[in-house]
């Protein structure tokens, strides 16, 4: 304890304390209470694992979570095949005023709100939207055509709102690559693919895993971009928890769907540090 | 691939024209979002049918501006009051966390900073059921207790609050101690030989180079709270917020006056963005 007082220690502690206990660690351990009380009568509850049982035994709910993190992962790997070619462009090509200006142009769009973002594909996107009406006035299609209210209009969506949080990584960690070393790279002869394989990918490797693991966050707690863009077939897993808390008021079952959703997303989260040698402390801090 | 490195003319204008297709596909929701609010029609979508103002200034049904539709002023108001609290105690809590890491060696600080990130790795929808869980406990246990109904501990704006600085805080920490950590602390020595107490050195030294941080923090705790969705949704009781209140009637069907907000929201959170990274520059 160097410098301070044990006084100003106390000071600076209580609100870290009271944040992460009162807000973050208490709820936590409350909504696990909630999910394995089992209702057997007017105000009256039973400790049970009921409510994950009727996770696992319906098959609707449990194809749901898995659909949602199948979907989710993929939206993970096409977000960063998009953002990579860009932020390498930015990182390493753009010079001077274009670089901080495109860097600039890529942030811009998630200043504004998702539920914005949304509605602005919701506008391309339906059957009276843009894309169909100019489908038409093209000749191409001699009736309006619907795009919104499928998986590949979840896609674009979830895709488009991560963007950003892949962008700023990689530019970041590609930036500090030096040069000299991809010329070494090609110097000692190898070729585009060689260089992009054995060099900048291995450089870039912090900033790819704390993208894909943000996005991958980002996705599979969306509810916003799923319930518009998928229509009432989106079966998204926060769609039913939603459900449960909202309309039915099955909190008990809602609070199993909370914490099978908050495993999911600490399992895959571990398992990519695990799998890349991070650290979480590194990645997000 | 690096400008000094000669690559074939094909591939340089396929990957240019890659990028430029990126920042279009980037730009077009945005776009049509911002020109149909210009649509002399009920519906935001084509065709054209003239340029007109009424969607910011009509008067009179059916085409009611967004500065004469009494429910997108209240709950921009709504949503303006929320946000700044959330950036007010984000920002307090995020300083002295930095101060906390920065400053002090203490038994179990690693694990208690890995604890500080986690509610970036939590889903903003289960933060917010598990806030809800958690006051209703406390609500329905003091009501049990003493018959005294907690309103703040029901869903509404307080608990919006608190939803939103539970995550909120983790960013105003990590930006706060970011610049902390680049602060050169023989500068506070140098104070504090020169005879000033602890707590004068702190305000007059370390507190203005923190400055652009705090401010960076709050504008981007602002920010971010105006347009949260996911944990203002399961928290939110009569009063919603903006993104609540457009959600509520985007389900029901759109008229470009959800255009003319969302332009209006487009332009006041590029002015906050520009007028930060003024800030940053002078500085």
């Amino acid at each position: 304890m160097q410098g301070g007082t044990r006084l100003g220690f106390v000071l600076l502690l209580t609100p870290l304390l009271l944040w992460l206990g009162l807000l973050i660690v208490i709820p936590h351990i409350d909504m696990f209470l909630v999910s394995i009380k089992e209702r057997v009568g007017v105000g009256e509850y039973d400790t049970s694992l009921a409510n994950y049982g009727t996770f696992f035994a319906e098959t609707l709910y449990l194809w749901t979570f898995l659909r949602t993190a199948v979907m989710s992962i993929l939206a993970t790997a096409i977000t960063l095949l998009i953002a990579f070619p860009v932020s390498y462009y930015i990182a390493k090509i753009a010079k001077g005023r274009l670089q901080s200006a495109l860097f600039l142009l890529c942030l811009v769009p998630f200043w504004v709100s998702e539920l914005v973002r949304t509605f602005g594909w919701m506008i391309l996107l339906r059957e009276t939207g843009v894309f169909s009406s100019l489908l038409q006035w093209a000749g191409l299609a001699d009736q309006p055509v619907e795009m919104l209210y499928n998986d590949a209009a979840i896609m674009v969506g979830l895709v488009y709102t991560s963007m950003l949080f892949m962008v700023v990584p990689l530019v970041t960690t590609l930036e500090s690559l030096d040069n000299a070393v991809i010329e070494a790279g090609y110097d000692l002869g190898g070729n585009g693919f060689s260089v992009l394989r054995e060099i900048v990918i291995p450089h870039a490797m912090p900033g790819i895993v704390s993208g894909c693991i943000v996005v991958f966050m980002l996705s599979l707690g969306n509810y916003l971009t799923p319930t518009m863009l998928g229509g009432k077939d989106s079966l998204w897993f926060t769609e039913l928890i939603y459900a449960q808390f909202i309309v039915r008021f099955n909190w008990e079952l809602g609070a199993a769907f909370g914490f099978m959703l908050l495993i999911l997303s600490s399992v895959i989260v571990w398992a990519t540090l695990r799998l890349t040698g991070q650290t979480l402390r590194d990645t997000l801090g | 691939m690096i400008p000094t490195i000669a690559q074939p003319r094909a591939l340089r204008l396929a990957y240019g024209a890659y990028v430029i297709a990126f920042f279009v596909y980037l730009a077009l929701p945005l776009a049509v979002v911002a020109v149909f609010a210009f649509n002399d029609s009920q519906f935001p979508s084509l065709p054209w049918e003239g340029f007109t103002w009424a969607w910011f200034f009509g008067q009179d049904r059916p085409m009611i501006g967004v500065f004469h539709e009494r429910a997108i002023l209240r709950a921009i108001a709504t949503s303006g009051i929320v946000a700044v609290a959330v950036s007010a105690l984000s920002v307090a809590v995020g300083l002295s966390n930095a101060f906390l890491f920065n400053r002090y060696q203490f038994p179990g600080k690693g694990l208690l900073y890995v604890l500080m990130l986690l509610p970036l790795v939590i889903p903003g929808i289960v933060l917010g059921i598990s806030i809800l869980v958690f006051s209703s406990t406390l609500a329905n246990g003091v009501w049990d207790a003493a018959h005294i109904d907690i309103q703040m501990l029901r869903p509404g704006l307080v608990l919006v609050i608190l939803g939103q600085f539970s995550f909120i805080a983790t960013i105003a920490t990590l930006v706060i101690s970011a610049r902390l950590q680049k602060f050169d602390p023989t500068l506070e020595e140098a104070a504090l030989n020169l005879g000033a107490g602890r707590l004068t050195a702190v305000r007059t030294i370390t507190l203005p180079y923190l400055a652009p941080a705090l401010i960076g923090a709050f504008v981007v705790a602002f920010l971010m709270s105006f347009e949260n969705f996911n944990t203002t949704l399961m928290l939110v009781g009569s009063d919603a917020p903006l993104t609540i209140a457009m959600f509520d009637r985007l389900k029901e069907g759109s008229t470009p006056l959800l255009n003319a907000v969302s332009l209006l929201l487009m332009l006041g959170s590029s002015l906050l963005a520009l007028v930060m990274i003024l800030f940053q520059r002078r500085s």
